[in-house]
Formats: C-alpha cells, structure tokens, sequence
C-alpha cells in the first residue's frame, strides 16, 4: 500500500515534468482565471470601500440658539436617536465647540485676537449627526422640521452636499449590482477555459490511458498521478499569480489611495495574504482536480 | 484454459465480427489466428481481455467468467494476460525500463521485485542496452521487443499478440516471432493474431483460420491456406 502510494506521487511529478508544454499551458490558464478572480475581489473591495466611506461621510449637523438649555439638547438628542437610520450622534456644547474652534486655529493669530476682543463664547451648541446611509437623511430632515423644535434650532447644515452623496450612493450600489453579474460571467468563462485546457491536455493522455488499463492497472493508479500534477499545477499557478499582484498592486495602491484615501489595496492584499493564498490554492486545485478527474473517467472505459 | 462458447459479436447493428465461435485453448499452447483482415481476429483477443463483451455465448478463462466480466475485475484479469499490438502502444513518456516497470508497479509488486526482474525481462529480449532509452528513440523491432517485455515481466499465463509483426521488415518479424516461441517454451501460452501466411506456416504450430467472422479450420501444425473466394 505504501509502496504504491510512493509510486503514485512519484509519477505523478514526472508526469508533471515530462508534460512539458502541455504542463505550462495548463498552469497558465489556471493562472489567467486566478488573476481575473483575484482582480474581481480587488474591484468589489474598492467598490465596497467607496461605499462605506460614503456612508461615513453622510452627516448632518443641527446648531441651537445660545438661550437653548442643554438639558433640552440632550432630550433631542434622545429622540433623535430613535429615528431610523440614525447610527450615532455627538453632542457638542458650546464650551467643547470653543474649545474646538481654538484648536484648530490655534496657529492663526488674527482669528485668536479677534476671538479674545469679542469676549464672549461665539459658537452655538450642536448636535452632529452620522447616519447609516444617505437614503435616511429625509428622514432626519423630517424629524427636524417638526414644529416643537423649529424655536430651538439655528440652523441644520449638510457636511457635504445631500444630494450628491445621495446620487453617487445609489451609483455605486448600481455599479456593485451590476458587478457582480460581470463579475459572475467573467469568472465563469475563466472556468470554463481552464477546465477546457486540461480536458485538452487530458484528451492527448487517452492512449496512455488506455494502454495503462491494458496493462492491469487499477483505476486509482491511474488517476493517482493526474491528481498528484494536479495538485502541483494548482500550488504553482497561485503561487505565480500572488507574484504577479504583488508588485502590480505595490505600484498602484498608491494612485488608488489617491482617488480613493484609505482603500490601500496593497496593505489589504498583504495583511490578508493567508486568505489569499489559501483561496486561489483553493480554488485552482477545485478546478484543476475536477476537471482531470472528469475528463480521466472518460477513457478509463476500456 | 480458454474456453469460447458459441460466442457472436456485433458491432453496433449490423457489423458481426464473430458468428457463433467454440474453441478450447489448453495450457502452455501456441495458437495463430489467421485470416485476411476483418475475419475477426482482433475481436477474438479484445474478448479474452475483457475490452468487448460477446453479443451471445461466453468467453471463460479457467474459473472467470470474462464475458461478464466487471470493470472494477479488469485489472487483475489482465495482469493474468500480456498482451502486445501492431502498433506497440509503450508509454510515450516513459523510458524502455520504466514501460516495464510500470506494468510491475500498477500490479503491486514490490521495490525488490522490480528491480530485480526488470533487467532480467529485458536481458531476455535483447534490450538491456537500451532501457534508458524513451520509446521515439527506438526502431520499430525494438519497440516491439520493449513491448513484449512489459507484457511478460508479470509472468502472466497468457501473452496475447495482435499483428504483432504487422510494421516490421521480415528479418526483425522472425526476431519477434522466435521470440513468442522462446517465451512460450518457458511456459507461457501465446496467442497469435496475424494475416502473415509466410510466418504461420514456417510456425508449425496450431492454426485457426477465420473467414467474415466463422472458424473454417482448427488444425494442429496447421497451414495457413488463403481461401479461393
Ligand atoms: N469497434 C468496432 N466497431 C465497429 N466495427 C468493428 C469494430 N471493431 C471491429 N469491427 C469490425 O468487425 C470486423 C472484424 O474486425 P477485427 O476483429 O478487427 O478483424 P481482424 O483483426 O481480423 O482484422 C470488421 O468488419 C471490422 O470492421
Ligand atoms: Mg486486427
């Protein structure tokens, strides 16, 4: 058992090495599809990215009239919570907004000296407001007009232009709705080429196939060895394709930071470079392994 | 023994290879099969190795019933039987040495046993010099010679040979077929396919001749007689 368990890993990598061209061919494919799906899951990550900081960005910001008791700001705040869609608000009184304002301008001394002859606190207490999504801003909006408060608030300020935000928002789910069938199509064709290759390279193995049950070999001898190459096509050809991204994306992630600050594909790719990796062996030995076992099953009928 | 029963094969619809064949092959004989191409000789040994199956009657080899035979059965009938073709059908990927070793191998046969009964096999047919060599490296007796030792390094009971001299010049045929004479001396039976008259009657061995399919003469020291028709 043992000994036949040697011989079939042993052919399996001379097979592997006598394959020659038909080998490489193989590897190449696989690498082909690993690449486009690897470059799929790179698109979907920005698109995601590009949503999620979308959504971070989605905020309101309601300043009170300076009579406004924080007690009543607080209370609103409690109600605000409520409304749907609403992830978290900070309240800022107008000590902390003072404080704040100083802060930043700490290095500009007109803004500090006028700030110093005024006297008295200018900033307004204000309530900001993050939501989940852009779609819930109506909402807020409506929570906000309500007749109890209207005495109460100075003025409601989008950080951003609402409908802009609101309109790429919907973009990008469209696009990511869309994505995902490209993404389906393109990678059902990568499948499907490298299962067609080593069909091919399968296919110009018939005859030995057949000779090798003609000589009394067991079906799991023979299909041992294929299985063995297989498993080796599918190692090698994640292997090259993780190459082939590394430098591409540690010469790129830089220009996407740029469009997109914070996406760092590079740092994403490495960090989970174990999933990575894992996933393309994965998937290229589901693809390599099966596709030679369905094709070997063939010519084992003689 | 082998023993064919009534046996008529069809090939799809209307092609009969084989009508209503009975034969007996004893131990340690040396058949030829003779016939001009299409009699059926080809579908004879295809039957005893299990690769077609009879349309009616039974194919036995001792105690199996190849006839119904089933796939998973195969392999250890034909580690019973070597067979070797017209066309040599080695393992193009292998050397001459690893061809026969891997006959061994998929049998089961130990690391010692190979290495051992290899080079002996390949002493025997005058190929001990070019074990290393791959099969396109070879001149067609040559390449038969590789075959036919793969196909005896099993000690199998049976060697079953297609036109096994079919592409060879008659000086390297004679090499061949003294060789199936030498391996059957040592007690292999040999089964013999061939539409070569020359060679079957300088044989002087048992001759069944086949005509569209039917067995015409079944002789000892037999003579291929080409049929006026
Ligand atoms: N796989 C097949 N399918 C259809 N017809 C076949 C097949 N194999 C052989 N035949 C036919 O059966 C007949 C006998 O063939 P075969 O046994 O190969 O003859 P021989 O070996 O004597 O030349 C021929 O008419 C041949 O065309
Ligand atoms: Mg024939």
């Amino acid at each position: 058992m043992f000994t036949a368990f040697n011989r079939v890993i042993k052919s399996g990598f001379i097979g592997f090495w006598r394959s020659g061209w038909l080998s490489l061919a193989t590897i190449f494919m696989l690498m082909l599809t690993l690449f486009v799906l690897a470059g799929l899951g790179f698109m979907v990550r920005s698109a995601d990215y590009l949503l999620m900081t979308l959504q971070e960005k989605v905020d309101v910001s309601v300043y009170f009239k300076p009579e406004v008791e924080e007690g009543r700001m607080l209370r609103v705040k409690e109600q605000l919570l409520l409304v749907n869609g609403v992830k978290d608000i900070e309240y800022v009184s107008r000590d902390e907004a003072l404080a704040r304002f100083r802060d930043q301008h700490s290095q500009n001394e007109v803004i500090m000296q006028s700030l110093e002859e005024l006297g008295e606190n200018p900033l307004e207490a204000s309530l900001n407001i993050r939501a989940h999504e852009a779609a819930q801003f109506d909402a807020i909006a409506a929570f906000l007009e309500n007749k109890n408060y209207e005495n109460d608030i100075d003025k409601v300020s989008y950080t951003q232009n609402r409908d802009a935000i609101q309109k790429l928002a919907a973009i990008t789910r469209a696009v990511r709705k869309g994505g995902l069938v490209v993404v389906a199509v393109l990678a059902a064709i990568a499948i499907l080429v490298s299962f067609n290759t080593i069909r091919l390279a399968i296919y110009a193995m018939r005859e030995e196939i057949g000779v090798m049950r003609l000589v009394g070999a067991s079906n799991w001898f023979i299909r041992g060895p294929f299985f063995i190459e297989s498993i080796l096509y599918a190692v090698i050809a994640s292997a090259l394709t993780l190459g082939i991204w590394w430098p591409i994306l540690q010469k790129y992630s830089p220009a996407f930071d740029r469009i997109l600050p914070g996406l760092h594909l590079f740092s994403y790719f490495t960090s989970n470079m174990l999933l990575f990796a894992g996933g393309m062996v994965g998937v290229a030995i589901l693809l390599s392994v099966v596709s030679s076992a369905i094709a070997i099953g063939r010519y084992l009928k003689v | 023994m082998i023993i064919f029963d009534h046996v008529t094969k069809t090939y799809g619809k209307k092609v009969k290879a084989l009508d209503d064949v009975s034969f007996e092959i004893h131990n340690h004989e040396f058949v030829a099969f003779v016939g001009k191409s299409g009699a059926g000789k080809s579908t004879i040994l295809k039957l005893l190795i299990g690769e077609e199956h009879p349309t009616k009657g039974s194919v036995m080899l001792d105690e199996v019933v190849v006839s119904q035979i089933h796939e998973h059965q195969k392999p250890a009938l034909r580690r019973r039987i070597g067979s070797v073709f017209q066309d040599y059908r080695l393992l193009p990927q292998k050397t001459v040495q690893e061809n026969v070793a891997f006959a061994m191998e998929a049998a089961g046969r130990a690391q010692k046993e190979v290495d051992r009964d290899v080079p002996r096999v390949l002493d025997l047919v005058e190929m001990k010099d070019k074990a290393k060599r791959f099969p396109h490296e070879l001149s067609g007796g040559e390449k038969q010679r590789a075959a036919i030792a793969r196909a005896i390094v099993n000690r199998p009971e049976i060697l079953i040979a297609d036109e096994p001299t079919g592409n060879l010049d008659i000086f390297h045929a004679w090499d061949i077929i003294k060789l199936l004479l030498k391996i059957n001396a040592l007690g292999t039976t040999v089964l013999l396919a061939t539409h070569d008259y020359e060679v079957v009657n300088a044989l002087k061995r048992r001759v069944v001749t086949l005509e569209e399919g039917r067995i015409t003469r079944d002789e000892e020291k037999g003579k291929y007689i080409l049929s006026d028709k």
